[in-house]
C-alpha cells in the first residue's frame, strides 16, 4: 500500500470562547495549509467532522468549511461518529487518496459548546436512548466514567490518589502547551480537594466541554515528494471498528449490556481493546514498537484503563506505570504528552484530529518543552457514545 | 404511573420487562424491536422475559450535581442521589439505574445484593410517575441496613 503523509497540522486553541465553530474551523484549517506549505486550491477533498450543537452548518461540516475557506470545487464529505467524528472524517480522506481519486484532502473538526454537563439536544424523544438516560436515570456523561472508575476501585484496588496523580500528571503535561485551554499546575491535593462530581470522580477528574478547532492536511507521497512538501510523519493505520456482541461493559447511552446467554463473551475483545488492536493490525506495528500515546481521558481514572486496552501493561498494571513514572515525559512511554482533555476539555468533532496534531509534532520534534525525545511512532486512541471509538497510528 | 410504559410491572414485587429472542434466547432490556441483534441470528420473534429481581452489583456511582433536562428535579433543594450498575446471573447481563432514595454510595460496595424496587421519578398535577430502582436487598428503608 503507498503512503499517506501528514503534511500539515494546525489548531484553534482550545477555550471557552463562545464564537462560532466556523471560526475555529478556518483558522484550524489555515494554519494547517500554511504548516504544509499548500494553497487552499490546491485541496481536492475536504472531509469535515460534524458538530450537533451548532444548528445545520453543523451537520454539513464539510461543505461549511469549504465555503467558508471559499467554494473551489473541491469534493466534500461530512461525517458524524460522536467522539470518533474526526478520526472517522480523516479516514474518509485517507480512503480518498489510497483510491487515487485525490492527492491533497483537508480534514477539519471544530466545536462550539455549551456549559456543564453535555446533554441531548431540546424536544421530547422516548425512542432515543440518549434523552431517555437523562429523563428515566438522571445519568450523566460522568455517571458511566464514575461506574468504571469504581469497577477499577474493586477490581484492582486503585485508589482516588491514583486517579489524582493522573490528572497532576496531565497538568504538568499540559502547562506548556499553548493550545491547551487548561495550563495550570494541579497536585494531587488539589485534585483531591475538588468537589466530588460523580463518586469517586471529582471536578478537576472529568474532561470539561469545550471551543476548539483542529485541522489535517493529508496527501499522498508521490504527491508530497513532487512538491517538496514535509513527507516525515506517516499515516500507518487507522481504526474505527465496531463493538463486537456481546458488549459486556455498559456503554454510554445505554441501559444495559448484551446478554450473554446465547455467546459467551470470553472469546470476544472487548471494545477499548479492540479499537487499538485494530490499528496495531493494520500497521504490523506493536505497543512494545511506540514511543507515545494521546488516549481520551475522559476522566482521570479511563486514562488507566487506557494503558491496558492499548498494550502498555496487563491488566491491573496500569497503576504501577503511573506510579513508576512510564507515563510521564521522559519516562518510557509516554501518554497524554499534550495534557489530554484533562487540560483540553473536549471539543468533540476536533478532539480526535487534536490528538493526531500532537503526535505529528512529537514524531517531527516540534513540540517544545513537552517534547518526547526521539519520538518516530505513536498510537491515539479515543471513545465515544453508541459505538464509535477509533485508533490513530503515526509513523516517521 | 409509571414514567414509561412497558419496561417494569408496578406490583409489590416489581419486575423489569424485557424480551427474549425465540431462536437463539438472547434477551434484551429494554426490549428488543423488529430484530435480534446476535449477529449469527436472523430472529425477528420475541417473548416478554421477566427479569430476575435480584442482582449483584457490578460498580455504582451518584450525582453529587443535578443532572440536566430531561432529567426533572423533584421540588426543593436538589438531593444527590446514587446509580448502580447490576449484574444478573440467568440473563448474564449488566443493567443500569437509580438506587432507592436513601441509600447513598456509602451503603453500597461492589458484588452486593440488590433488589427491584420502584419509587416516584417526579409527579405533575395528574400523576405520580415512578421508576425502577435497585435497593440493598434485606435493607430497611432510609439507608438502615437490616
Amino acid at each position: 500500500m503507498s503512503d499517506v503523509v501528514v503534511a500539515g497540522v494546525g489548531m484553534h486553541p482550545w477555550g471557552k470562547w463562545g464564537r462560532n465553530f466556523v471560526e475555529y474551523g478556518v483558522v484550524a484549517a489555515r494554519a494547517a495549509l500554511q504548516d504544509a506549505g499548500i494553497a487552499w486550491r490546491d485541496v481536492q477533498f475536504v472531509a469535515g467532522a460534524d458538530t450537533m450543537r451548532n444548528g445545520y452548518p453543523g451537520y454539513v461540516s464539510g461543505a461549511t468549511f469549504a465555503q467558508a475557506l471559499g467554494w473551489t470545487g473541491a469534493r466534500v464529505s461530512s461525517s458524524y461518529a460522536a467522539c470518533a467524528s474526526g478520526s472517522t472524517a480523516l479516514e474518509s480522506a485517507r480512503a480518498e487518496i489510497l483510491a487515487g481519486r485525490c492527492d491533497v484532502a483537508l480534514v477539519v473538526g471544530a466545536d462550539t459548546t455549551p456549559k456543564g454537563f453535555l446533554a441531548p439536544n431540546a424536544g421530547d424523544r422516548p425512542d432515543d436512548p440518549d434523552w431517555l438516560r437523562f429523563r428515566l436515570l438522571g445519568a450523566t456523561n460522568p455517571t458511566y466514567f464514575a461506574l468504571y472508575a469504581r469497577r477499577r476501585m474493586a477490581l484492582y484496588g486503585a485508589t482516588e490518589a491514583d486517579f489524582a496523580q493522573v490528572r497532576a500528571k496531565n497538568a504538568r503535561h499540559g502547562l506548556e502547551n499553548p493550545n491547551a485551554r487548561y495550563r495550570k499546575d494541579f497536585s494531587v491535593d488539589d485534585v483531591l480537594a475538588s468537589a466530588m462530581v460523580a463518586d469517586p470522580l471529582r471536578l478537576l477528574e472529568i474532561c470539561a466541554t469545550s471551543d476548539g478547532g483542529a485541522a489535517v492536511i493529508l496527501t499522498s507521497a508521490d504527491w508530497a515528494k513532487r512538491h517538496g512538501v514535509a513527507d516525515r510523519v506517516k499515516v500507518r493505520a487507522i481504526s474505527t471498528v465496531t463493538p463486537t456482541f456481546p458488549q459486556t461493559v455498559i456503554e454510554m447511552p445505554n441501559f444495559s449490556t448484551d446478554s450473554g446467554v446465547a455467546f459467551s463473551a470470553d472469546a470476544v475483545t472487548p471494545f477499548k481493546a479492540a479499537i487499538a488492536q485494530g490499528a496495531y493490525e493494520e500497521s504490523g506495528i506493536g505497543p512494545e514498537d511506540l514511543s507515545l500515546a494521546e488516549v481520551y481521558d475522559l476522566s482521570s481514572a479511563l486514562e488507566l484503563d487506557w494503558y491496558e486496552d492499548i498494550g502498555l501493561c496487563k491488566a491491573g498494571e496500569a497503576e504501577r506505570l503511573l506510579h513508576d513514572g512510564d507515563t510521564e515525559i521522559g519516562g518510557r512511554i509516554p501518554v497524554n504528552a499534550s495534557g489530554g482533555l484533562a487540560c483540553f476539555g473536549e471539543a468533540v468533532p476536533a478532539q480526535a484530529l487534536a490528538q493526531v496534531c500532537e503526535l505529528t509534532w512529537q514524531l517531527r520534534g516540534q513540540a517544545g518543552a513537552r517534547q518526547v525525545e526521539g519520538a518516530t511512532v505513536g498510537i491515539t486512541a479515543n471513545q465515544g457514545l453508541f459505538g464509535h471509538g477509533s485508533s490513530v497510528l503515526l509513523s516517521t | 404511573m409509571p414514567a414509561i410504559e412497558g419496561w417494569f410491572t408496578i406490583d409489590d414485587e416489581p419486575v423489569l420487562l424485557g424480551n427474549r429472542c425465540t431462536s437463539c434466547r438472547t434477551v434484551y432490556f429494554p426490549k428488543a424491536s423488529f430484530f435480534c441483534r446476535n449477529p449469527d441470528c436472523d430472529g425477528e420473534e420475541f417473548e416478554e422475559a421477566r427479569l430476575s429481581r435480584r442482582g449483584k452489583i457490578w460498580s455504582y456511582t451518584d450525582a453529587q450535581y443535578q443532572p440536566p433536562s430531561p432529567f426533572i428535579a423533584p421540588p426543593g433543594d436538589y438531593q444527590p442521589f446514587a446509580h448502580a450498575a447490576v449484574e444478573l446471573a440467568e440473563e448474564q447481563m449488566v443493567i443500569l439505574g437509580q438506587v432507592a432514595s436513601g441509600f447513598g454510595v456509602a451503603d453500597l460496595e461492589v458484588g452486593q445484593e440488590v433488589e427491584l424496587i420502584v419509587e416516584e421519578l417526579y409527579s405533575d398535577d395528574e400523576h405520580d410517575y415512578l421508576v425502577y430502582k435497585w435497593k440493598p436487598a434485606g435493607a430497611e428503608r432510609d439507608g438502615v441496613r437490616a
